[in-house]
């Protein structure tokens, strides 16, 4: 989206030695890459903010709501948690590896590390598939709309609270804890989209040989995006899988 | 005068550019993916001024209403809620908060660095698109019928709905929309603005080189980028739970709706520092050129800053003593909001402290920047009153805090805002307003603010309570008086709109630098060239006026030659 004539003439006058990279507002390719890090750093500053809304919802909810979170928590899987979570740590692994095949120029491992991360990324989001269906299957979902049938708790639950019915668990509210789950996992989920697509971008820039030791900024910068995705699913995970 | 003078003056050269930004390249198409900020600040003051008159005509229709305590006078009770409600939604979320960093903020600040342009231009031209997309969100909720929740679009009063209410189920979805991305507009200007005062500064201009408007953007900027994810979240989360009855807000699903309110001011309280410390930048920049002395008490201002900004996020609480929240969280957050007088306070005395025995030339800008003392001191001051509990739940939701607020949201950041407008205007555009009429309507401004806004803190000790289309007759006074004033304020706005329109025909060629300031973007041609400056700016102190001196053949200022010889501040020399 070059804006004119005007803009390119002056800047190749002035200095004719630029590199095609190099936007007419900067003085060097660093000046250029560390300004693009600070600007993610901040813009990480934000997303932690955004899902910081989140967690004290979830804070106050389960505060007021200790009983029903406990056994709400029952519905979810930890097998299934625990699976993202190593998916999700490796998609870590590769991305940051990713960044130093891109300072080493090895193009062979960044087009193999990007494609890993974004395979672990589609993994991710296949087991949360997985787990959304079977719980809008059995009902446990938002708001007033939760409503599961005995048959349907898990074998945990009814071997520790026997007496438990669906009619109390109802009364309860546990609906509020599914709408904080479904809110928390889904905005996650969205960041996990959206990385997703970041990834299928850097591999096709990378496949054109976009990237070289003194620019790569974009890696650099979209895997930091991905750690803190992972970070964020970190502390997901105990806060709704493992309160047992 | 004839515009296009090229003679040699004694020191300096006077440049009236041929070609500049404004008409490096032409057609609709180039401005629209302009990556320059020069041009997206122009699209963005077009955009928030049509916001600003938007605002206004319904302030107008709103004022008119309650000449009468009775009649419906222009409008019906429903619609009476519905305008107040786009007046206070369309000048909060599209004038107020987005206007001074954006327009000229957009435009001034990488002039002030010697900059080309902002770190991020797409960024921030992604960011106007934002805005764009909220400002049609808005106009297509009037066109729908409008919303009656007030601006703060608060659960329980936003949860109606269900199928017999289906315009009014949509327009909420619409809301959330469009605050939810105006909120993204501005955390992407934050940002930017962030990394371009670190990184795009120059070498030899350090922090506390730098000129206090951007002081006050930077601590702008960090609310921007810390608070506004927040009213993101909430406003998302609403949209959701409207959608699809998820319980977090809403009542009837186990929602809880004082969680909306705690989430809603923890940014729209820091919102307010959005709103006026930009305007309080302006303000340091118009006191100490129009006093032509070094602003007094520089660091102080510059922290006072970041002050108000870390303090403003830890005083929400005090929007909700009625709230029922606990007594105890009540004192803690009418302490805590007492201390934000402090940095505010030092900011007003240390702008008097510099008048004091300056050169004071009471051209348009100087006058917004007396009003905007005037109106801050008595906004502020007012606040206090609102800050202590007991005071408080006797003045909750009565008139004196709605004089309260527009005395601070709108009394210093609307002169805030004109007050800069004005003063880059020459800058912007290249072209002389007519100062006598400038002057005109600074004063129109300053007594249609009073008139409006003093009967009403009046009417509320008195008990009138906000939000209500009709009201006692023993109140007919204070509100027919207020709204004298409000139709001063409209025939300001409306005179400012005619000569500044008129100005870009028929106005002077403005010299580079008409009023003597010393920051950088002064050394620019009027209007800048496409790359801002034709050669690299001398730096120097931001208030360093005696490096210039004025030339009346130009009706302007110029750079002396020992400056320009040396490439050094005089003040550095001496």
């Amino acid at each position: 989206m070059s804006t004119s004539v005007a803009e390119q003439e002056t800047s190749q006058a002035a200095l004719p030695e630029r590199p095609k990279q190099l936007a007419m507002h900067f003085d060097t390719l660093h000046q250029q890459f560390t300004t693009g890090k600070l600007a993610m750093w901040l813009f990480l500053g934000q997303e932690l903010l955004f899902f910081t809304g989140l967690f004290t919802a979830y804070a106050v909810y389960r505060g007021n709501h200790q009983e029903m979170f406990h056994y709400a928590h029952y519905f979810l899987d930890w097998r299934l948690g625990g699976a993202n979570t190593i998916v999700l740590l490796t998609s870590s692994l590769t991305a940051a590896w990713s960044v130093r095949c891109a300072q080493l120029e090895q193009r062979k491992g960044l087009l193999i590390t990007l494609a890993l991360t974004f395979l672990c990324a589609a993994a991710f989001m296949c087991i949360k598939y997985v787990e959304y269906s079977h719980k809008i299957h059995i009902g446990a979902v938002w708001g007033s709309n939760f409503g599961v049938p005995l048959n349907e708790f898990p074998e945990h639950l009814r071997e520790k609270y026997p007496d438990l019915t669906p009619e109390q668990l109802q009364q309860m509210g546990t609906g509020s804890f599914f709408a904080i789950y479904f809110c928390m996992t889904g905005l996650h989920g969205i960041h996990v989209l959206v990385g997703m697509a970041l990834y299928a971008w850097l591999f096709i820039r990378a496949l054109r040989g976009s990237f070289n030791r003194k620019y790569y900024g974009a890696v650099d910068n979209i895997a930091l995006y991905w750690h803190i995705v992972d970070i964020i699913w970190i502390f997901l995970f105990p806060l709704l899988y493992l309160i047992g | 005068m004839a515009g296009g003078i090229v003679e040699k003056p004694a020191s300096a050269e006077v440049v009236h550019p041929t070609v500049h930004y404004l008409n490096a390249t032409k057609g609709f198409k180039n401005w629209l993916v302009t990556l320059d900020h020069k041009r997206i600040a122009i699209m963005y003051l077009c955009a928030v001024s049509v916001a600003l008159l938007l605002g206004g005509f319904w302030a107008i229709v709103l004022r008119t209403e309650l000449l009468h305590p009775h009649d419906d006078v222009v409008l019906s009770n429903a619609w009476y809620n519905r305008a107040f409600t786009l007046h206070g939604a369309v000048m909060v979320f599209l004038f107020i908060i987005p206007g001074i960093p954006a327009s000229l903020g957009n435009f001034v600040l990488p002039m002030q660095l010697g900059a080309k342009d902002l770190a991020l231009p797409r960024i921030n031209l992604f960011s106007w698109y934002l805005y764009v997309m909220g400002l049609i969100l808005f106009l297509g909720i009037l066109f729908l019928g409008g919303l009656d929740t007030g601006w703060t679009l608060y659960p329980p009063y936003s949860v109606g709905g269900g199928s017999e209410h289906k315009a009014v189920w949509l327009n909420l979805i619409m809301a959330y929309t469009a605050v939810f991305i105006l909120g993204f507009s501005s955390i992407l200007t934050g940002l930017n603005f962030i990394a371009t005062m670190h990184k795009l500064r120059p070498k030899d201009m350090g922090m506390y080189d730098m000129p206090l408007f951007l002081w006050a953007l930077y601590a702008t900027s960090l609310i921007q980028v810390l608070a506004t994810p927040v009213v993101g979240l909430t406003l998302g989360l609403s949209l959701i739970e409207h959608m699809f009855n998820i319980g977090i807000f809403d009542p009837r699903y186990g929602g809880d709706p004082v969680l909306y309110q705690h989430f809603f001011w923890f940014y729209s309280h820091p919102a307010v520092y959005i709103m006026v410390l930009p305007a309080m930048g302006v303000q340091s920049e118009l006191i100490a050129t129009f006093s032509r002395k070094h602003v007094f008490g520089y660091k102080a201002i510059a922290w006072s800053s970041i002050a108000i900004a870390a303090i403003g996020f830890i005083v929400w609480g005090h929007h909700m003593f009625v709230s029922g929240q606990s007594p105890a969280a009540g004192i803690i957050f009418s302490l805590l909001t007492y201390f934000v007088a402090i940095p505010s306070a030092i900011k007003v005395f240390n702008w008097v402290a510099t008048l004091y025995k300056g050169a004071i030339d009471f051209k348009a800008p100087m006058i917004y920047a007396l009003a905007f003392m005037y109106l801050f001191g008595i906004g502020g001051l007012t606040g206090l009153f609102l800050a202590s509990i007991a005071n408080n739940v006797h003045l909750h939701d009565t008139y004196f805090v709605i004089a309260h607020f527009h005395m601070v949201m709108v009394g210093s950041v609307l002169t805030g805002f004109l007050g800069g407008v004005h003063y880059w205007w020459p800058k912007m555009t290249g072209r002389m307003y007519n100062e006598t009429l400038g002057r005109v309507a600074a004063v129109m401004v300053f007594i249609g603010f009073n008139v409006t806004f003093m009967p009403q803190f009046v009417a509320g000790t008195r008990g009138m309570p906000r939000r209500y289309a009709n009201y006692l007759d023993e109140f007919t006074t204070y509100h027919q008086v207020s709204t004298i004033g409000a139709y001063i304020l409209g025939a300001a706005v409306v005179l400012q709109v005619g000569y500044l329109l008129h100005s870009l025909f028929k106005g002077r060629k403005a010299p580079p630098n008409p009023w003597g300031a010393a920051s950088l973007e002064w050394q620019a041609t009027s209007p800048p060239d496409f790359h801002n400056f034709l050669e690299k700016p001398v730096t120097m102190g931001a208030y360093d006026f005696e490096n210039w001196e004025y030339v009346s053949e130009e009706a302007g200022y110029v750079l002396k030659r020992e400056v320009i010889e040396t490439g050094k501040s005089l003040a550095k020399a001496h």
